[in-house]
């Protein structure tokens, strides 16, 4: 507790424990306080700021809100400039903006904000639909569009970023997300041809090939590293190019190939397994997102519940003392690693059984499994933080798509606006120093502890 | 999110006895040899394998027959494999493993030679050489950029951002100037932009390096690719048509034969790329920046007691990193292609496993390099001669070698100590 704050009496920080309360309530009679009670000594009996101003105060901190909140209005901001300088037309208004400086606002203003409008209108709501629903022009359904391009965006994205936050928990950085994603989508689309199932089971399967093909590719760096010490970072990263040079080789050939095409698509995915759609054939959400969330729940009771959950977490935080401990090492980094690669292999499964895809080309995984990492960062990788994330990232990119087709602002922007989002969350104290905001009470902020190969 | 606290928790203990490394290696060759002397030779066939010495199929050859060549290959990677598990002192180990390689890689191109449709049964050794090096070239800048950065202690996954960022503003600033040198300054500033914010987050405001390389990479594709859309593709020939660097001829040394069409009539990037290898090679080991970036890099405490300023290196020699990265990004731009969105296209992930590869060394790094250089011009020739092996495999190679090497089966690669961890005194 510092000093001024104590003598102001108002401090602006809680107190980590009663105790600790107690303490600073009798620092301050120590002090001989005038306002404070002389025989109380409970947090109460404090001066204390209204709830209001307290609240205030806190808002103002750096804290894990806060921090996300202005992340976003920086990256939007950032991205606004790049907009600005990317469009001649409204460049050339700057030229004479000493004699017209009107000129070159409004047209920067109605750039950005009708960019930004549509980004918004295309992910979660858009007003001209919900008054055509109104007056019976279109259907329900237009009003639900964006929300279901959200989700559909989502799901692969929770699977991804729950891959790359369980490992991280465990100590290891995958950054293989990608590779298992599409080993996963190779096997889950490949028993989505090739398997003559009944509907249901037929589904279900290729979901668990999917999650087979994953498992698989993380075995491989969890197994190296835990036998040899091979550095998972340099794996995966290799994995992920020998993945997909296997999927672009395995899509040409025959009966993988669609004999209908020269070009490098395959056979579509059988009807019978593909994900069911929520709402209607005429919007693209689909059960993914359901499997999504009820991989976060199983992630989070993992994490915080089960016994390799505790494992994971101790080796993740000291391996010598986790061994020391008595548990396996060894057995811990490959089991997070293939549970990881489980995780990332659904999400492959996502891309091609879902309504994104439904036949293997060599860009079916799209990025999935780098903007996993992201997301995992962006939730301050805890399993619902990362679902969270997923839902804000999911709906950039389904916004970044109208954007696109309606302002004509290349959905790049959109990967732009994610990679600034997550620079500025791993550096809070960047935040903080632009914002001028007061250090938090929360440790959770803490930068992220670099580590070596 | 802690990563790892110690790097090499898990090694298994050390196997001595009569399986030392070396042997396991030889048996491996041996297994190569046995493969390539029988496989190979069997599917060679009579025809004679010419590798001419020149562009084309006319001029002087090395020649051999396809199966006679197939099988002897296979033989000499046997012998080696054999002299390795009959144990050969230490010294010797690299060459016989060299000897070896080489004679599999060789007993394969016989094979696949001599196989080719009728009439391609050459290989131009200018062309390959030539090749080698134009593919190798990205790899080699960027492999330096990450000897530069990781040797003071800083973990460089930028690398692919930064060439692409280097590309992208040689192509810009090039295109808007008209002037090939303007293009190339910009494209080294335009590397070390990435350098500085990899730096500044990784030394200031310790962030994990891994991290905010990936995202740096990710910043980079998204920046370059939205102004690619919003402004090369809607005016290319104002913003994406810059001047070009020609080739340039070394007197004497363009006469040798073989080496001298294929790497002494170049362009600037070549030159630079080789000059800027030996350079860093002797800057890193002969030098006091040299003895003090290594030394920051593998203690940096150490350092810091005898009076080496351990942050002003590390800034100092990351944003070196993203002018050699950023001047490797503009060898595409200002010498082959215009600019694409995403076209350094993973290269920068294959020059971090060159560096690796050559265990963060310059030369090892250039060896690495050329060698994943050779995979790639060996995917394409083998494409043109319509070879059973599909391309995609070969492009494997690099990935798979490396995974091998930091898995310990080709020696143990160790990164510098202080590699990726932010220095804070106190």
């Amino acid at each position: 507790m510092s000093d001024p704050n104590a003598q102001s009496g108002s401090p602006d920080k809680e107190p980590a424990s009663e105790a600790q309360a107690a303490q600073t309530a009798l620092g301050n009679t120590e002090q001989a306080e005038p306002t404070t009670g002389p025989g109380r000594s409970a947090p109460e009996s404090k001066p204390t700021p209204t709830l209001g101003r307290l609240f205030l105060d806190n808002l103002w901190a750096a804290n894990t809100f806060t921090v996300t909140l202005l992340s976003l209005v920086l990256a939007i901001v950032v991205g606004a400039v790049l907009m600005i300088i990317s469009d001649p037309e409204v460049l050339s208004t700057f030229s004479y903006i000493t004699a017209r400086p009107s000129d070159a606002f409004s047209a920067s203003w109605t750039l950005v904000s009708e960019a930004y409008a549509n980004l918004f209108k295309g992910s979660i709501f858009d007003p001209e639909a919900f008054s055509g629903w109104v007056n019976g022009d279109n259907g329900w359904q237009a009003v639900l569009a964006p929300i279901s391009e959200t989700l559909t965006y989502t799901a692969p994205l929770v699977f991804t970023g729950l891959a790359v936050a369980l490992a991280f928990r465990g100590g290891l950085f995958n950054i293989g997300a990608q590779g298992q994603a599409t080993i996963g989508v190779i096997l889950a689309a490949l028993a989505g041809f090739l398997l003559p199932l009944p509907p249901g089971l037929h589904l279900l399967v290729a979901v668990l090939a999917g999650a087979l093909g994953g498992a698989v590719w993380g075995f491989i760096p969890g197994i190296l590293k835990a036998r040899t010490g091979a550095h998972e970072v340099i794996n995966t990263i290799m994995l992920n190019y020998i993945a997909t040079y296997f999927l672009t080789w395995l899509i040409v050939q025959n009966g993988v190939q669609d004999p209908t095409r020269t070009d490098a698509i395959s056979k579509a995915v059988d009807t019978s397994a593909q994900l069911p759609r929520l709402l209607g054939d005429n919007l693209r959400v689909h059960a993914g997102i359901l499997l999504a969330v009820l991989a976060t729940w199983a992630v989070a009771w993992l994490l915080n519940r089960s016994t390799l959950g505790f494992e994971l977490r101790a080796v993740g935080a000291n391996p010598d003392a986790a061994r020391t401990a008595g548990i396996s090492v060894t057995r811990t980094y490959t089991l997070i690693m293939v549970f990881s690669g489980i995780l990332a292999g659904l999400g492959g499964s996502n891309m091609v059984l879902g309504s994104t895809a439904s036949a293997l080309t060599p860009l079916v995984v799209a990025q999935i499994g780098f903007d996993g990492i992201l997301v995992a960062l962006l939730g301050r990788v805890k399993p619902w933080g990362v679902l969270l994330a997923a839902l804000l990232f999911g709906a950039l990119q389904a916004g970044g798509n109208r954007m696109q087709s309606y302002s004509g602002i290349s959905l790049e922007l959109v990967t732009v606006l994610q990679a600034l989002i997550v620079i500025f969350i791993a550096a809070p104290a960047l935040v903080k120093a632009i914002f001028q905001l007061r250090a938090a009470r929360a440790a959770r902020l803490q930068t992220s502890l670099a580590k070596g190969w | 999110m802690s990563t790892m606290a110690v790097p090499d928790v898990a090694v298994a203990a050390v196997d001595e006895g009569f399986w030392t490394r070396n042997r396991k290696v030889g048996l491996v060759l041996l297994a190569l040899g046995l493969l390539s002397a029988v496989l190979f030779g069997a599917l060679a066939t009579d025809q004679q394998a010419r590798f001419t010495l020149s562009d084309d199929a006319a001029g002087a050859a090395l020649e051999i027959n396809g199966t006679i060549g197939a099988i002897l290959f296979g033989i000499i990677t046997i012998a080696a494999g054999a002299a390795l598990l009959a144990g050969v002192p230490k010294r010797w180990f690299l060459p016989v493993l060299g000897v070896g390689l080489v004679a599999f890689v060789l007993s394969f191109l016989c094979w696949q030679v001599s196989a080719a449709p009728t009439g391609q049964n050459f290989m131009p050794l200018v062309n390959i050489i030539r090749g080698t090096f134009i593919l190798a070239l990205p790899l080699i800048f960027g492999a330096l950029a990450g000897v530069l950065c990781e040797r003071s202690g800083v973990v460089n996954v930028a690398i692919e951002g930064q060439l692409l960022m280097g590309a992208f503003s040689g192509a810009l600033f090039g295109s808007l100037s008209g002037n090939v040198w303007v293009g190339l300054v910009a494209a080294a500033i335009g590397g070390a932009f990435i350098s500085l914010l990899l730096a500044v987050f990784a030394i200031r405001y310790l962030v994990d390096q891994v991290v905010i390389g990936i995202v740096l990479n990710l910043l980079a594709v998204g920046v370059t690719g939205f102004l690619y859309e919003r402004l090369m593709q809607t005016d290319a020939t104002k913003y994406n048509s810059s001047p070009r660097f020609g080739n340039w001829n070394i007197p004497l040394l363009e006469d040798i034969p073989v080496l001298g069409p294929a790497l002494f009539r170049g362009n600037i990037f070549l030159y630079l790329g080789l000059l800027l290898v030996l350079v860093i090679h002797i800057g890193l080991f002969r030098t006091r920046w040299g003895l003090r970036t290594r030394s920051v890099g593998e203690h940096p405490t150490a350092a810091d007691t005898l009076g080496v300023k351990v942050l002003r290196v590390r800034y100092r020699n990351v944003l070196l990193a993203g002018v050699v990265a950023g001047i490797g990004g503009a060898s595409y731009t200002l010498a082959l292609y215009s600019f694409t969105k995403n076209m350094i296209g993973g290269k920068g992930f294959i020059a971090l496993a060159a560096l690796i590869f050559g265990r963060w060394n310059p030369t090892g790094a250039l060896l690495a390099a050329l060698f994943f250089g050779f995979a790639d011009q060996l995917a394409t020739y083998l494409g043109a001669i319509n070879s059973a092996i599909p391309s995609q495999f070969l492009a494997m190679l690099p990935y798979l070698a490396t995974i091998l090497a930091v898995a310990g089966l080709v020696g143990r690669v160790r990164a510098p100590a202080a590699d990726g961890k932010p220095y804070v005194k106190g």
